[in-house]
C-alpha cells in the first residue's frame, strides 16, 4: 500500500524512525486492529494505534458512555455520555486521522462472534474490563491465530503481554482460568486512575505496532507489570506450559466457549 | 527461613514448598502465578519445589480491569 504526500507529512516524525521508515508505515497502512472494549485501556490504545495510521481499526462494545468513564476513557468528551461507546470511539478517531477505515462493532465480544469478529484483523488488543471475555479473547485468538495484547489494570498495578498464538505462551499457560467470584478485585470495587490504565494501553499499541511493522522484541512470553505506587517494573518471563489447557500437549479446550466464571463489570461503569 | 515474597522480606519457621508457602499466605494456587528467582515454578512442581533460604518468590496474580 503505497504512501501519499499527506502520509508523509503526517507521519514525518515516526517515519524517520530507522525501525518504520517507509516500509513500516506501509505495512501499518495495510493492518487492521481489533480493540475488544473501548474503556481505559481500549481508548488509548485505540487512540494511538489511529494516530499511527493503522488502516483500518474495529471497536467492539457494546456499552454506552458515562460520566464516570471520564476519568479515564480518553476518547470520550462530557458531551458524548450516553451515546454509544462504539459510535463516539469512531467520531474521535476519525476526527484524528480521517484517511483511517474505523469499523463499529456494537456488540458485547462473545462465544458466538468471537471467531468470526477476530478472524477479520490482523492483531486484537484485549481491552475488556472482565476476566472472562479476557480469556475469550485468549481462546479466540489460539483458535484464529491471531496475535494480541493481553492486558489488565486495577487500583494502581497493571500487567500485560503480547500472545503469538501457538508460537508464545497463552494466557493460559500462565493462569488456568479466571479468577473464582471475590478473589481479584474490579475496578469498581478497588478503583482506577486514569494514567495506570493510560500506561497500560499504550504498551498495548506499542505492541501492536512492533507486531505490524516487523520491529523490535514484542512482550512474547513476558508479563510486564507496574505497580504506580512505588514505580516498579518487572518483566516476569513466562514459559510454554506444556500442561496449558488450550495450547498443551493434552489440550481440554478445543472450541470457543463462554468461560462459566462471572464477569467484574459493575454494570454502572466499564472500567 | 528467610525468604523475600514479592519484593518483602519474610522470617518464616520451617521448611515450605511453594504449595506450603500459598497456603501459609492464604492464597489459592489455581489463580497465580508462582516466580521462584525469576523462573516461573509449573504448577505441578508446587507441592515438590522446596524453598530455600535467600529465594526471592513473586506471586503473580491476574489483573482483570480494564
Amino acid at each position: 500500500m503505497d504512501l501519499g504526500a499527506a502520509d508523509l507529512e503526517r507521519y514525518a516524525r515516526q517515519l524517520i524512525l530507522p525501525e518504520i521508515r517507509g516500509r513500516g508505515q506501509k505495512r501499518l497502512k495495510a493492518a487492521s486492529v481489533l480493540v475488544v472494549g473501548a474503556g481505559g485501556l481500549g481508548c488509548p490504545a485505540a487512540f494511538y494505534l489511529a494516530a499511527a495510521g493503522v488502516g483500518r481499526i474495529g471497536i467492539a462494545d457494546d456499552d454506552r458512555v458515562q460520566v464516570s468513564n471520564l476519568h479515564r476513557q480518553i476518547l470520550y468528551t462530557t458531551a458524548d455520555a450516553g451515546l454509544p461507546k462504539a459510535e463516539a470511539a469512531r467520531a474521535r478517531l476519525l476526527a484524528l486521522n480521517p484517511g483511517l477505515m474505523i469499523e463499529m462493532h456494537a456488540v458485547r465480544f462473545a462465544a458466538d462472534n468471537a471467531r468470526e469478529l477476530s478472524a477479520r484483523y490482523d492483531f486484537i488488543v484485549d481491552g475488556a474490563d472482565n476476566f472472562a471475555t479476557k480469556f475469550l479473547i485468549n481462546d479466540a485468538c489460539y483458535f484464529t491465530g491471531k496475535p494480541f495484547s493481553h492486558a489488565g489494570a486495577v487500583g494502581l498495578s497493571g500487567q500485560t503481554m503480547t500472545v503469538d498464538p501457538g508460537r508464545s505462551p497463552c494466557l493460559r499457560c500462565l493462569f488456568l482460568g479466571p479468577p473464582e467470584e471475590g478473589v481479584a478485585p474490579s475496578c469498581a470495587e478497588a478503583g482506577i486512575l486514569g494514567p495506570v490504565v493510560g500506561l497500560i494501553g499504550a504498551v498495548q499499541a506499542l505492541e501492536a505496532l512492533k507486531v505490524l511493522a516487523g520491529f523490535g522484541e514484542p512482550l512474547l512470553g513476558r508479563l510486564f507489570t507496574f505497580d504506580a505506587v512505588t514505580m516498579k517494573t518487572r518483566l516476569v518471563r513466562v514459559p510454554r506450559n506444556p500442561e496449558c489447557p488450550l495450547c498443551g500437549a493434552r489440550p481440554t479446550i478445543t472450541r470457543i466457549a463462554a468461560s462459566t466464571a462471572p464477569a467484574c463489570r459493575d454494570g454502572a461503569a466499564a472500567p | 527461613m528467610r525468604l523475600i515474597v514479592n519484593g518483602e522480606e519474610r522470617e518464616l519457621s520451617g521448611n515450605f514448598s511453594v504449595a506450603g508457602l500459598l497456603e501459609h499466605c492464604g492464597v489459592k494456587a489455581p489463580r497465580v502465578a508462582v516466580e521462584l528467582n525469576f523462573t516461573i515454578v509449573p504448577r505441578s512442581e508446587y507441592p515438590t519445589t522446596s524453598l530455600r533460604e535467600g529465594d526471592e518468590i513473586e506471586i503473580v496474580s491476574f489483573v482483570g480491569g480494564g
